[in-house]
C-alpha cells in the first residue's frame, strides 16, 4: 500500500536528517496535522485562535478543532438538505432534491430494504445520518486548512459505539432482552460447539463495531500522512525538482482520498445495515 | 540492540508485510472483476460496484496492521 511506503520512506528519510536548517520535521507537521489541538489556525498567518476548555465534572469536554470540524460538517450538512426540503412539494423533484432523491433512494431499497427487511423504514433515518455525517465529515479534511473529525479516533469510536447501541437495541426491540441474547449464537449447531461458538459469537458482537472504528480512524488518517509525507519530501530532500514528481503524485493521492471518503462512509453505512439486518432478523 | 531501533525495524517490516498482503489480495479482486466483466460487459457497473466495496475492507484490514506499525514507530 501505498500509505506504508510513503510513511516508512519519510520515516527513514527523517531519521537521517533530522535537523534541516530551518527545523523542519515531519514528525511533527504530521502529528500536528493527526493530533486533535485546542486552538484552531488561520492559514497562511501565523494567528491561531484558541477554542475554550469547558469540563463537566471530571469529563473533560473541551472544544477542540475536531469538535469545530463536526460542527462545520453539520452545518453543510444542513444547508444541502434544507435546500433540498424546501422544494419537497414539488411533484417533479429538481435540483439538489434531485441528488439527494437518489441517494436516499439508493439506500432506501439496495441497503436497508435488502439487508433488514420488512421494517427497515425505522432504521432509515439512522441509516443515512450515518451515510452523510461521515461522508460530510471526511471530505470537510480535504479542504486546506481544516482537519478531519473522523481522523480523530474518539470520533470514530462513538460513531462505533452509536453503531453497537443501534444494533443491540434493533435485536433487543423486536426479540426482548433474554431472546436477542439467545439469538447471538445461530441455532442448531451440535453440542460440542457451543462452547466454541458462544465467546467467539460474543466477542464477535464487541469487534464487528470497533473494526468499524478502526477501519474508518485508519482510511482518513493514512490518506492525510501519505499526502503530507509527499509534499514534505519536497522540504527533506531540500531541492525544487522533487515539486515535479511529488506535487502530480500528490494530486492524484488527493483525488483518490475523494473516492475513498465517499467509498468508507458507504462501506461504514453498509456494515451497519448488514449488522443491524443480522440482529433483527437473522436468518435462521 | 537498540531497543528504539529494533521498534522502528519491526514498523518498517511490518507496514511492508501488509501491503504485500493488501497487494495481493486486492490484486487477485481485481483480477476476478476483469474476468467477470470480461465475461458479462452489461453486469459491469454491478461487478464494479461490488469490487469497491471489497477492495474498501481489504484495505482496512491492512490499514489495522498500519495502525499498529504507527504505534510502534511513535512509541519506539
Amino acid at each position: 500500500m501505498i500509505a506504508a511506503a510513503a510513511l516508512a520512506a519519510t520515516e527513514t528519510v527523517a531519521q537521517q536528517a533530522p535537523e534541516t536548517g530551518s527545523g523542519f520535521s515531519v514528525t511533527d507537521l504530521i502529528m500536528g496535522h493527526i493530533l486533535d489541538s485546542r486552538e484552531i489556525e488561520i492559514p497562511f498567518t501565523h494567528t491561531a485562535i484558541a477554542l475554550p476548555p469547558l469540563h463537566l465534572g471530571p469529563y473533560d469536554l473541551s472544544i477542540t478543532r475536531s469538535v469545530v470540524m463536526m460542527w462545520i460538517a453539520s452545518g453543510l450538512l444542513l444547508v444541502v438538505t434544507l435546500a433540498a426540503a424546501r422544494r419537497a412539494k414539488d411533484a417533479v423533484p429538481t435540483g439538489s432534491r434531485n441528488v439527494l432523491e437518489v441517494f436516499v433512494k439508493y439506500f432506501r431499497e439496495e441497503i436497508a430494504g435488502k439487508l433488514i427487511g420488512h421494517d427497515s423504514d425505522r432504521y432509515l433515518p439512522y441509516l443515512l445520518t450515518c451515510f452523510f455525517f461521515v461522508w460530510f465529515c471526511n471530505m470537510v479534511g480535504l479542504i486546506p486548512g481544516f482537519a478531519t473529525p473522523t481522523g480523530n479516533i474518539s470520533v470514530t469510536a462513538c460513531l462505533a459505539g452509536l453503531a453497537f447501541l443501534t444494533i443491540q437495541g434493533a435485536g433487543v426491540r423486536q426479540y426482548g432482552l433474554v431472546k436477542h441474547l439467545k439469538n447471538v449464537v445461530p441455532g442448531g449447531l451440535p453440542l460440542w460447539l457451543y462452547p466454541i461458538m458462544v465467546p467467539v459469537e460474543i466477542l464477535g458482537q464487541f469487534t464487528k463495531p470497533f473494526a468499524l472504528c478502526i477501519r474508518l480512524f485508519a482510511n482518513m488518517t493514512a490518506g492525510h500522512v501519505v499526502i503530507i509525507g509527499l509534499i514534505s519530501l519536497i522540504f527533506i530532500l531540500k531541492s525544487a525538482w522533487v515539486a515535479t514528481v511529488a506535487v502530480p503524485f500528490t494530486l492524484f493521492i488527493f483525488v483518490l482520498e475523494l473516492l475513498v471518503c465517499f467509498i468508507q462512509a458507504y462501506i461504514f453505512t453498509t456494515l451497519v445495515a448488514t449488522f443491524i439486518g443480522m440482529s433483527a432478523h437473522p436468518a435462521h | 540492540m537498540d531497543p528504539k531501533g529494533l521498534a522502528f525495524l519491526g514498523a518498517g517490516f511490518g507496514a511492508g508485510l501488509a501491503a504485500i498482503g493488501v497487494g495481493i489480495g486486492i490484486g487477485r479482486l481485481a483480477a476476478n472483476a476483469m474476468d467477470g466483466i470480461a465475461r458479462q460487459p452489461q453486469s459491469a457497473g454491478t461487478i464494479q460496484t461490488a469490487m469497491l466495496i471489497a477492495a474498501g475492507l481489504i484495505e482496512g484490514v491492512g490499514l489495522f496492521a498500519l495502525v499498529i506499525c504507527i504505534l510502534l514507530a511513535f512509541k519506539g
